[in-house]
């Protein structure tokens, strides 16, 4: 437990010792701020609600997530500064899971960071702050999903940029998969439950559910057994490449 | 303290390390000598418990590393070769997040970092990154972080590389120090460290223990071999690849 909580320490303040904390909240914060006024049309919708805001969360996590997670492991395999973590009296869980969190929650600072749209929305307008939060959470775990697909394949490669590449295409199956081009594509051959399994596997799916303000326990589990999954898949690639 | 069984370990079809076995007690540096390539570092990686032999036992304190890595590891000082740390941080920082790792607070983790700095020197750049440090002192971090918390056994890869001359006697000096009441381990190509610091030598050479010596009769007495004072490099060479004598 000491072990799990001095490596998400150290992780955590690793993001504001460097300039990378602070470049990527300003980018996040710039992008949702462009993709909500711009082109979501927030304006001309004249709507008070975040709909505009949270649908561009998806695409823009595509490519940030990976942004962060590539260093995670990549980084210690290319230094060799593993070695010295897994020397140190720690459970490889408890370092995964330290590392983990640690950018989940710097993640979950730069969404934090968007609170001035909820205050404008709810300046403008009279918003239903319920679905607002329940949009939050559902970015959350959807940014705790990517971050644990990048999380593992970090720790495939020692090489950063390969990790930000491969991340990004995972992340981007595992968005698309339930979008109505690709699921158009399947439905004409393949039988209805393999669409079904495909569709359910859907970042997208599972986030617009909870976007529409019903925080469904169906969709909770699916991002906390896909972190879950993906993270126990990290520790094992890292005990087969550690060595190497 | 330090016990090692026919340990092997295989990369593919590759023998890195060939059924090694030692022991290491209370008092004792035993110096881990070889070419380039003999498996050293992969022997000390695998009592770290930082890779899994193919075959064979470490056992550190009664305990198997394979069965209780986290007591093992509590228990070893690891300074994994070139002594990687992390070049963001700075030296406090950095010895903050091992003594937090190791459980360490309070009193004894004040105490167990004061003492650290001093010993490997490094008090006036505490506060200065990593990154900006030179080699050498990049080695005394690493230095001071696998004696942070005075573990009963100490595994050091090449501790003394990169440290110009008095560092290089002032870190001899704490190895001779604390050797009372550790087991070490230290790899090293510099002989004359041997014959400063060493109570016991193995020499190994492609993953396979070819002899192991001590101080005897004012010299060094290696395998069949006899070195005088100053005079171990002549038989390092002649064990590792002088003279091909068991050739023939
Ligand atoms: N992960 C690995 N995969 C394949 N081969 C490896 C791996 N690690 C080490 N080896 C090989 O094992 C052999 C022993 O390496 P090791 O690092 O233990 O040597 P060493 O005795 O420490 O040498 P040096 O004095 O140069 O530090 C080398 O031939 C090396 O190439
Ligand atoms: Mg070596």
């Amino acid at each position: 437990m000491s072990g799990t909580s001095a490596v998400f320490k150290r992780e955590f303040q690793g993001y504001f010792s460097t300039p990378v904390a602070y470049v990527f909240i300003c980018i996040f914060l710039f992008c949702t701020g462009i993709f909500t006024f711009y082109v979501g049309n927030f304006f001309v919708r004249g709507q008070a609600d975040l709909k505009a805001f949270f649908s561009f969360h998806p695409w823009l996590y595509l490519f940030l997530i990976p942004a962060i997670s590539m260093r995670l492991w990549a980084e210690e395999r290319k230094s060799g500064t593993i070695e010295l973590l897994m020397s140190l009296p720690v459970s490889l869980a408890g370092v995964v899971l330290g590392k983990f969190l640690a950018a989940w929650i710097f993640a979950g600072v730069a969404l934090a960071c968007t609170f001035p749209m909820w205050i404008t929305v709810a300046y403008l307008g009279d918003p239903d702050h319920g679905i607002i939060i329940a949009g939050y959470v559902g970015s959350f775990l959807m940014a705790g999903g990517y971050l644990a697909i990048g999380s593992c394949i970090s720790a495939v490669t020692k090489n950063q940029v390969i990790a930000f590449v491969l991340s990004v295409v995972v992340c981007f199956l595992f968005t698309v998969s339930g979008a109505p081009m690709v699921l158009d594509f399947f439905s004409a051959w393949a039988p209805q439950v393999l669409v079904e399994a495909i569709a359910s596997f859907s970042f997208l799916r599972h986030f617009n559910a909870i976007v529409e303000g019903v925080i469904d326990l169906r969709d909770v589990v699916f991002f906390a057994s896909l972190i879950a999954l993906w993270l126990f898949a990290n520790a094992i690639v890292i005990e087969m490449k550690k060595a190497g | 303290m330090l016990e090692i069984r026919n340990l092997v370990k295989r990369f593919g079809p590759f023998t890195a390390v060939d059924d090694v076995s030692f022991k290491v007690g209370k008092g004792e540096v035993l110096g881990f000598l070889g070419p380039n390539g003999a498996g050293k570092s992969t022997t000390m990686k695998m009592i770290a418990g930082f890779i899994a032999p193919t075959s064979g036992s470490v056992q550190v304190l009664g305990d198997d590393v394979a069965e209780a890595p986290l007591k093992t590891k509590a228990a070893i000082g690891y300074l994994p070769e070139g002594a990687p740390t992390y070049p963001d941080m700075t030296p406090l920082s950095f010895l903050n997040f091992v003594a937090d790792a190791r459980g360490l607070s309070g009193a004894e983790r004040k105490r167990g970092i004061d003492a650290v700095v001093e010993h490997v020197n490094i008090g006036h750049v505490l506060n200065q990154s990593i990154d900006t440090l030179s080699k050498g002192y990049k080695r005394r971090v690493g230095l001071a972080q696998a004696i942070l918390h005075d573990p009963p056994v100490l595994i050091l890869d090449e501790p003394t590389d990169g440290l110009d001359p008095n560092q290089k006697h002032e870190v001899r000096e704490l190895i001779r120090r604390m050797a009372a009441g550790k087991a070490i381990v230290i790899s090293t190509h510099i002989l004359e460290e041997v014959e400063a610091i060493c109570t016991r030598a193995i020499i190994i050479a492609q993953g396979k223990i070819l002899a192991e010596g001590q101080p005897a009769d004012g010299g060094w007495r290696i395998g069949d071999h006899f070195a005088e004072p100053g005079r171990l490099d002549a038989v390092f060479r002649t064990i590792t690849g002088g003279p091909a004598k068991e050739a023939a």
